[in-house]
């Protein structure tokens, strides 16, 4: 591979103003939060509102830390997921879907089968990778928008696995007492992700590898992406449709492996964290999507869908929701860290505004458009 | 019966509310994922209206104020969408997703305010909302809706506005040749469906129950709208058709086990299930000739070609 040098500097200058909005959105979202903060009651803002939520687990080192390595795993794994059907031009909205299947597999396999762990995050990819291979196919064949598809999914999925982990109280997998699946660790303890000691350097039940095992996938995903012909593919279907076709890409392959790899991804993100004992599953709560899914799209827009990025950006979003989670009651709402990682996403929505109002900026000189630009989350173009 | 009928009217009525809304903003040329979000913000500030109100107003008062600030509210969060898609060309589903994120966020911070504790749950008293035809009592948003739908399917087909609103959904250039603002009639297609979509959200919430938790947002039903808009075929009396149907599954999801149906052995979760079922299939079969709106989506730029 012989890159010209302008091409590397060129690249170089993506990278930088890409991280320099990013930046600009976290800022904007962090001000934004402030100002919620001094309006709900400004004698508290600062020291105890602020500054917990910029301090996040390390308020209450070394269990929240622990705690925002926990929550970052899924987190980057739904990241990935979305960022990786970004590349093919796809916006996968059903993240949070594929991780309710994900949950469910991980989940039987350990409660029901009794399987060591590696198997059942096996099992949570797969479960995951079906839900998410459903709207593509539906897109590839049909044409019907993904974004539709996955909505109507995520619903269709969560019933179902509520109806068959509760089973009108009888599922095997519930526990009446708590309202709950059954805690792992009691009930099948070989299905516990190991923790190599992290728990007790933390001091939390619940960390676990399944930090490093986000890592390797994200760092697998990255290869994949631009290190071979699959990846080459993926994104040029993402670029142009039909430019792809003519250069003689099955583009409908290439839609339907895209959204089975970003089904798989979310799927074993809910792996990690259910086979962590991070938290159990509960069938009574039919009115909400898990927020693990919708945050991957803040984490994978705030990484300009970067696999790499997406590592750093979820551990931000984790560690300012731990944060948000350590303000006192008393004075404020959790929910700030919320507010903050919404408005974050909001100003994503047209962050590439941003980056080319820097890029700009920062090379007056050099204005060069450039064809290798990442694969703009465009989502919705296609007709229904 | 009875009490299906009841049921369906005003779930019936609240989906097609919303739906309305999502047509016009979609035929304006603007994907309006956020409706969902709408919904919230707008039930939201109804719901603190009436909670505020003294109970000693007349009741007539009572429920034209909490519905007009439902209304503006959705307007006003509207807005941001229109803003966002409209002149700064985000793309239209992130902004509506994120718009949906944060109107769970602000809800929630804003209802826990309100109670000055940690509980986000709203009491309020819906009585002003409800009367009675017979033994069936019914919410003055059944009426309301459909006196809406009359004026939406007129607004759409029978004026000026309504075919300038479609012309710059379908063909947004060929609209701006012969001398239509699109900036200003797509602000006003995903307006109105912001005022439609708030009016929706109070309506979901006020009449069934007197406390409202606004952790749970709306569960959905934005989002099941958005279903039902594309089942109704972007077209007002279809939507109508569309959002009873709809409606008669969620009634039997809860009402199934106080029947007969119960001998089915069927839980609430598949008669949840069944709408999104239907309109996948529905959506299956029709792709080929979508009657979508074709420009919505793309960022109007008065410069591409």
């Amino acid at each position: 591979m012989s890159r010209k040098p302008n091409k590397t500097a060129m690249a170089l200058r993506q990278k930088g103003s890409s991280v320099l909005a990013a930046i600009l959105c976290i800022l904007i979202g962090l001000v934004v939060g402030l100002a919620a903060l001094f309006i709900i009651n400004a004698e508290h803002a600062w020291d105890q509102g602020f500054v917990r939520i910029i301090q996040g687990g390390f308020y209450d080192f070394p269990y929240g830390v622990g705690r925002t390595l926990t929550n970052s795993a899924p987190l980057i794994m739904t990241g990935l997921s979305v960022a990786f059907a970004f590349k093919t031009g796809l916006f996968n909205i059903g993240a949070a879907g594929q991780y309710t299947l994900g949950a469910f597999g991980a989940l039987y396999c350990a409660l029901i089968l009794h399987l060591p762990w590696y198997l059942c995050l096996l099992a949570s990819a797969l479960f995951g990778a079906v839900w998410g291979a459903i709207p593509g196919i539906f897109k590839a064949y049909l044409n019907i928008n993904e974004v539709i598809t996955s909505i109507m999914f995520n619903w269709i999925g969560l019933y179902m696995v509520n109806e068959i982990v509760y089973a009108r109280g009888t599922g095997a997998m519930y526990d009446v007492k708590s309202t709950r699946t059954w805690k792992l660790v009691d009930t099948s303890p070989e299905s516990v992700i190991p923790s190599a000691g992290l728990s007790e350097l933390f001091h939390t039940p619940s960390t676990t590898i399944a930090i490093f095992l986000a890592i390797a996938v994200a760092i697998v995903i990255w290869v994949v992406l631009e290190k071979t012909t699959f990846g080459y593919e993926l994104k040029a279907v993402g670029l142009n449709k039909n430019a792809a076709r003519y250069a003689g890409i099955n583009e409908k392959k290439n839609i339907i492996l895209s959204m089975t790899i970003a089904g798989a991804l979310a799927g074993f993100g809910a792996g990690l964290l259910y086979l962590s004992g991070g938290a159990e599953w509960n069938p009574l709560n039919t009115t909400t999507l898990p927020a693990m899914g919708f945050n991957g799209i803040a984490t994978a827009l705030l990484a300009a869908s970067h696999p790499i990025g997406t590592i750093f950006s979820s551990i931000f979003i984790s560690h300012i929701t731990v944060g948000g989670s350590f303000l006192p009651t008393r004075y404020f709402p959790a929910e700030i860290a919320d507010l903050i990682s919404g408005i974050i996403i909001y100003l994503c929505a047209f962050a590439m505004l941003f980056r080319g109002v820097i890029a700009r900026k920062l090379h007056a000189d050099r204005d060069i458009p450039d064809a290798n630009a990442e694969a703009a989350p465009q989502a919705g173009k296609e007709a229904k | 019966m009875l009490l299906l009928i009841k049921y369906t009217l005003l779930y019936g009525i609240v989906l097609m509310l919303v739906a309305l809304g999502g047509m016009f903003s979609e035929h304006s040329g603007i994907i309006n994922i956020a409706l969902e979000g709408i919904m919230v913000i707008g039930g939201l500030g109804g719901v603190l209206a009436v909670a505020m109100l003294p109970p000693s107003m007349p009741p007539l008062l009572i429920v034209t104020i909490s519905i007009a600030v439902a209304a503006l509210c959705g307007m006003v969060y509207s807005l941001l969408l229109a803003f966002a898609s409209i002149h700064l060309k985000a793309d239209q589903t992130i902004g509506g997703t994120a718009l949906n994120m944060l109107a769970t966020a602000i809800a929630i911070i804003l209802a826990k305010n309100f109670n000055g504790s940690t509980s986000s749950k709203i009491s309020y008293t819906n009585k002003a909302f409800l009367f009675n035809i017979g033994s069936l009592e019914l919410s003055v948003f059944v009426p309301l809706g459909i006196a809406l739908l009359i004026i939406s399917y007129i607004v759409m087909y029978k004026t000026r506005f309504g075919l300038r609103l479609r012309a710059c959904g379908e063909h947004p250039q060929a609209a701006d040749s012969v001398g239509i603002n699109v900036y200003k009639m797509r602000y006003s297609g995903v307006v109105i469906s912001g005022f439609l979509g708030g009016i929706g959200g109070l309506a979901y919430i006020i009449p069934s129950v007197q406390t409202w938790n606004f952790e749970v947002g709306v569960a959905g039903t934005g989002f099941l709208a958005l279903a039902v808009m594309i089942f109704g075929q972007w077209k007002p009396v279809h939507i109508f058709g569309a959002a009873m149907f709809f409606a008669v599954f969620k009634s039997l999801a809860n009402i199934a086990d106080a029947t007969v149906l119960s001998q089915l052995g069927w839980s609430s979760n598949i008669y949840n299930m069944m709408p999104f079922i239907a309109s996948m299939v529905i959506l299956a079969f029709t792709s080929k000739n979508s009657m979508a709106p074709k420009a919505e989506g793309i960022p109007y730029d008065k410069g591409s070609r």
